[in-house]
């Protein structure tokens, strides 16, 4: 499939939303070797409110994602709401008024909610954050896009450069976030964050593509 | 796990029922925000203080409203930062026309969601606000590049002594200035004995031997800079003392206000133990005590340790810390 619609990105929260719940725990136990042991909570609740946002007729993908956004923003706290509502406002704004997006909208978008988690969190590649997921996760999409790949292909790539930005962040010591205050003691854990974030893309490359 | 509750996913909304519950006089409690307000609504003319982070701290931030301390705080999830709607609804809710003085402590979550409250509240054209942030940890290394130092333990003192120069009318600017001061000159470090249980986890955060002990921990079970063998508490005293005294560069003949603080689950016996030693450290440095807090007052559920906060005084900052005070947590001169 090259293009998707507002079902499937209401597919996609209600997949990710699943993922989460089944994997709260890990999030959980990945957050507290190096965090304060909520992420795997907080992501699965927040989500939760999203998938059970009322199905409201003729809205545009852009509405229903700001909604998510807004959701995020309001029920999960900590930084991952902030983080996470602002990907998907800023991810939400170039799709306005488009009813179906193909690759070139959905990297427009994945760029655009990128730079805003990047604007809220001031992380860098290599701070051990979710962004070690997304920075190579939007390189790898636009990569298949310019290659001529359909959504599918674009979403897969995404999710594969994702995963393997999240092992990445395994032996790094984090210099962004509650992982930062333990200083080398941080080395040798998964962040939560890009684990997280990992789910997100595997998630749409399952619904969206 | 093996705590007082119904079901742990109504911890903090039970608790500030039960707060309101207690203390009907004092304070009105919004349950669907979950924020602590002091009753009577906002005070016209004045300044007002906006306080809040994750729970699990108590009595911070709840238990600091009141006359000469906060005006509102507002209550996250336990050790999760609240969300910008609850912080943006609070300062409408205490806005008496003099501004709005957001404490935010520097962790990522507490910063991000104040800042998104600041800017929607700008957006709306309502309260003017300012933020202080706290940053008083010396266990955490601070760089540039880094999120920066941990809010804690001088995060009470500020909430007291700003609180004081609210209530004598002080402008939104000064007010700011004087948090910064407090801030500037105030240094912590903790220790744990123990972990704590968040009750959504069930399980500690992190296991911690017999023989063991974390040291530079923050406030929210958090594992610390380092696990080393348990000492004797004259030991524990000087290795939480000497990186508080060496970085505000404290000198023979300053004098501080002390706060020898509980993390939930020391009893006061041993918190009185440690302010003998942290004592008798600074009177042989030459550091006279001015004025002294010992207790809980910025916890982390029920961890054992404890923390140790020193504020450079002077006279103004004496005379604030002394003006009267009522809350559920601090309470005197009334």
């Amino acid at each position: 499939m090259t293009v998707a619609d507002v079902s499937q990105f209401r597919a996609w929260i209600a997949d990710t939303s699943a993922m989460l719940t089944e994997q709260a725990e890990h999030l959980t136990d990945l957050d507290r070797a190096i965090g304060d042991g909520d992420h795997g909570t907080n992501m699965a609740r927040g989500f939760a409110a999203c998938a059970a946002l009322p199905d409201a007729d003729g809205e545009g993908i852009d509405a229903y994602l700001k909604k998510v956004g807004m959701t995020l923003v309001s029920q999960v706290g900590g930084a991952s709401g902030p983080l996470y509502g602002t990907f998907f406002l800023r991810f939400a704004a170039p799709l306005a008024g488009a009813t179906s997006v193909g690759p070139t909208e959905v990297a427009q978008a994945l760029r655009a909610g990128v730079d805003g988690v990047v604007a809220r969190g001031k992380a860098e590649v290599g701070d051990k954050t979710m962004y070690d997921a997304l920075a190579p996760a939007v390189r790898a999409f636009d990569g298949a896009a310019s290659g001529g790949a359909d959504l599918a292909g674009c979403l897969e790539a995404a999710a594969v450069a994702a995963a393997g930005g999240r092992d990445s962040t395994e032996p790094l010591v984090a210099r962004k976030g509650r992982a930062s205050y333990l200083g080398e003691r941080s080395a040798g854990h998964l962040d939560p964050g890009a684990t997280s974030a990992t789910m997100l893309l595997e998630s749409a490359a399952r619904s969206l593509g | 796990m093996k705590k007082l509750l119904n079901d742990p996913a109504d911890v903090v909304v039970e608790a500030l029922a039960g707060m309101a519950a207690a203390h009907p006089d004092r304070l009105d409690v919004d349950l669907e925000h979950k924020l602590v307000l002091r009753a009577g609504g906002p005070v016209q003319g004045k300044v007002a203080l906006v306080s809040g982070g994750g729970s699990g701290h108590e009595p911070m931030h709840g238990g600091y409203v009141g006359t000469g301390m906060l005006h509102a705080a507002c209550c996250g999830e336990v050790f999760t930062s609240p969300v910008p709607d609850q912080i943006l609804a609070a300062t409408q809710a205490v806005d008496g026309g003099a501004g709005v003085l957001h404490i935010v402590k520097n962790y990522t979550g507490d910063i991000m969601n104040f800042e998104m409250a600041a800017e929607m509240a700008a957006e709306g054209g309502g309260a003017q606000v300012a933020s202080v942030v706290t940053d008083d940890d010396v266990a955490v290394q601070d760089s540039a590049y880094t999120t920066g130092r941990r809010g804690v333990g001088v995060t009470v003192l500020l909430e007291k002594i700003v609180g004081a120069a609210a209530e004598e009318g002080r402008s939104l600017e000064e007010c700011l200035a004087l948090a910064q001061k407090v801030n500037g000159q105030g240094r912590s470090m903790g220790m744990a004995l123990t972990s704590c249980t968040v009750p959504a986890a069930g399980k500690p955060t992190f296991e911690l031997g017999e023989d063991e002990m974390e040291l530079g921990i923050g406030i929210h079970g958090e594992a610390g800079r380092a696990r080393v063998p348990l000492a004797p508490a004259r030991e524990i005293a000087e290795d939480l003392l000497g990186p508080v005294v060496a970085d505000l560069g404290l000198a023979r003949g300053e004098s501080v206000i002390a706060m020898v603080n509980g993390m939930g689950g020391t009893p006061l016996l041993e918190l009185y133990l440690m302010y003998n030693e942290v004592h008798r450290i600074l009177a042989a440095a030459g550091v006279t005590v001015a004025r002294n807090l010992v207790g809980n007052y910025i916890t982390s559920l029920e961890m054992a340790g404890c923390s140790v906060t020193l504020l450079r005084a002077d006279d103004e900052l004496v005379r604030l810390w002394d003006a009267p005070v009522d809350t559920p947590g601090l309470r005197w001169g009334v």
